[in-house]
């Protein structure tokens, strides 16, 4: 029978397969970070179990850590407590772990696909939702609860309900000026955030195959908010290129071995999908979230929406309340927005590629009068090599900070916050009241969008720069 | 895990939409390394900043079922959220649509997340609102829901309600298939990688 990718991998991880009970599938890399681990150490702790596969487990510190002043103490000592536990856990239990200040310390979805663990194929996943991210790769990869890390780290398996497919096809070629996260704001405000709820994500089509690893990262990386339990991509030459070589990669022989397997993953010609959407690339323009949830967002070329327009109660009266948050106006040019803050990182943005097109727009300008512009690489590796291109240099001169490794600003779990009715562009992934601080707000924006807006202060792309 | 089989209690109205798990726990809460006492955090912000928020009248004061608008738990994993939901008070909770990893969160956690039309949300919430000492039974043997003029069967997977009635620990039922685990483990590619 004609198969989905989905459909092949979790075929694949099948351990156990029981009439009336859920596939008991097996995990091939568990990311482990120091926010969603540590009730689940001490519940091994507790019923005096092991973790059967540390070789098949890796952890790092993301989301509390500072990004400036490594060397320091954490300041706020709850964030110290829960860092240090992870440091004890992976000690305790044989974990190998990526502590602040190592090389390859850096956000859980960069460090593994930048190592080479994450590759096409594989099942992965993270008590954190973007770990959709990985599946950039042709793997199936999904976030868990804390019970769920407790589970693969007591058995390498999960218990997992069955899913439903969807294709994402985006037709032709983008514009020039026109990113990957257009690219998924589009598919969001298209399907609404529950529209790929029970559903595995394929993306196809050809703007999606033109697509660069990281670019395809962005996309999967926002799956979720989608609702999705999962987005995917095809393995291609382009994804082979880029895991060829990795510290984690085959080798010799085992990368031709493992190359022919990975081509045998492509969804069958004649396979169905559950449900299928279709966006045409040229149609897709520079967008921007208005609200505060990822579905509310317009191209910038428009205005802010009039809640009236909607037809559905439920959704106008969640527009009234965005817009009440966000204190913004219905037919307010998205342009006319003023911003505090530029934010630029995060899984979903935090790459070289991100940081290089930023800097490119942002080169020979400065950061607008008031305006605070915070650049925070994904991973020390990442820094190390925007370093190396000069590309930190970029960012300081321009009036930027250039700051360490982390999450960062995307959920202010660390010092990096907004002010109660500070206002971001924010390369992140989530536009929640208060997700970047308390009472901040937040417009979600690719990187060519938050560095033009920096330099303007107000929503820009960089066409309106080159028009100044 | 406690068991669950008939709960019956009086429930909060929700009325909104798209409540994602930062609103049900914000960030700052997750910092905790412990297991219990995640009540504070429940909904701080909306508790903390407006005064009629649902939670915060008297009236629904001591209600263990939440009826809650469409899309409740959107955006991330944490399972803080399920834990916030249960130290304070909460065995259940209503709605049309919830976001994938939540509800499985709060499956494995024993908090009940019980589907249900649109229409009958809507129903729950015009009578709790009418009368907030209204009682809501959620049964799970017979998989239904019953209110004054409300009795509508729900959906849950054999397997789930029976882990869910017997309280069981998922881990320890996987670990009777260890010798399962241990067979597909001699049959994984040579190349996959390692971590150590």
């Amino acid at each position: 029978m004609a198969r989905t990718m989905a459909e092949k991998v979790w075929e694949e991880h099948v351990v156990r397969r029981a009439d009336g009970e859920p596939d008991l599938l097996y995990i091939d890399l568990h990311l482990v970070h120091e926010v969603t681990s540590p009730q689940a150490f001490e519940g091994l702790r507790l019923a005096g179990r092991s973790v059967r596969r540390p070789d098949l487990t890796i952890a790092t510190e993301d989301h509390n850590v500072p990004t400036q002043n490594l060397l320091a103490p954490i300041a706020d000592p709850v964030s110290r407590k829960q860092v240090e536990t992870l440091r004890k856990n992976c000690s305790d239990f044989g974990v190998r772990l990526y502590p602040m200040g190592d090389i390859d310390q850096g956000i859980v979805h960069v460090v593994g696909p930048q190592l080479g663990l994450t590759q096409p194929g594989m099942t992965v996943v993270c008590g954190d939702s973007h770990t959709s991210t990985h599946g950039a790769f042709g793997a199936l990869a999904f976030g868990i609860g804390t019970s769920q890390v407790e589970h693969v780290l007591a058995t390498q398996t999960l218990p997992l309900e069955p899913f439903k497919t969807m294709a994402v096809t985006i037709n032709g070629t983008l514009d020039p000026g026109v990113t990957a996260k257009d690219i998924i704001l589009a598919v969001i405000a298209k399907i609404g955030t529950g529209g790929g709820q029970g559903h595995v994500i394929e993306y196809r089509g050809q703007a999606i195959e033109q697509l660069s690893m990281e670019a395809r990262m962005t996309v999967c990386n926002m799956s979720i908010e989608a609702g999705a339990r999962a987005g995917m991509i095809a393995p291609d030459q382009t994804t082979f290129d880029y895991v060829e070589g990795r510290t984690h990669a085959p080798q010799g022989a085992d990368f031709d071995a493992a190359v022919e397997y990975w081509k045998s993953l492509r969804t069958d010609e004649d396979a169905e999908f559950d449900t299928e959407v279709v966006l045409e690339a040229d149609e897709i323009s520079p967008f921007v979230t208005w609200g505060t949830n990822p579905g509310q967002g317009v191209p910038l070329d428009s205005s802010v929406p009039d809640p009236a327009s909607y037809e559905d109660p439920a959704a106008r009266a969640a527009a009234e309340k965005a817009l009440a948050y966000m204190d913004l106006e219905a037919g307010t040019p998205m342009r006319e927005v003023e911003v505090d803050t530029v934010f630029l990182g995060s899984c979903t943005n935090g790459r070289i590629e991100d940081l290089r097109a930023a800097a490119e727009i942002i080169k020979g300008h400065r950061v607008a009068d008031g305006v605070r512009m915070l650049v925070v690489p994904g991973s020390m590796r990442v820094k190390e090599q925007a370093n190396e291109e000069g590309l930190g240099k970029v960012f300081e001169e321009a009036g930027a900070e250039w700051r360490e490794a982390g999450c960062s600003m995307c959920l202010g779990m660390n010092p990096d916050q907004l002010e109660p009715g500070e206002r971001s562009a924010s390369t992140s992934n989530r536009n929640f009241e208060g997700r970047q601080g308390r009472g901040g707000r937040t417009h979600l924006v690719s990187p060519l969008v938050a560095a033009a807006t920096a330099v303007r202060g107000t929503l820009s792309t960089p066409a309106d720069l080159v028009a100044q | 895990m406690e068991k669950f089989d008939v709960h019956t209690g009086r429930a909060v109205p929700l009325r909104e939409s798209n409540v994602d798990t930062d609103q049900i726990i914000p960030a700052v809460y997750l910092k905790r390394v412990g297991r219990t006492g995640f009540e504070d955090g429940l909904f701080a912000e909306w508790r903390k900043s407006d005064p009629d928020f649902v939670l915060n009248r008297s009236e629904y004061e001591g209600a263990t079922v939440l009826v809650a608008g469409p899309d409740f738990g959107t955006g991330s994993s944490r399972e803080h959220a399920v834990w916030a939901l249960k130290d304070y008070g909460f065995k259940a909770v209503l709605s049309s649509r919830f976001a994938d990893i939540f509800r499985g969160n709060s499956l494995k956690g024993g908090l009940l997340t019980v589907l249900l039309p649109q229409e009958v949300i809507e129903t729950l919430w015009e009578a709790v609102e009418a009368d907030p000492t209204v009682e809501i039974t959620v049964d799970l043997v017979a998989r239904e829901v019953r209110a004054p003029g409300v009795q509508e069967p729900f959906e849950l997977d054999d397997y789930t309600r029976w882990r869910l009635m017997e309280g069981l620990d998922d881990i320890a039922l996987t670990l009777r298939h260890t010798d399962d685990i241990g067979d597909f483990e001699q049959s994984r590619k040579p190349w996959m990688p390692v971590t150590l």
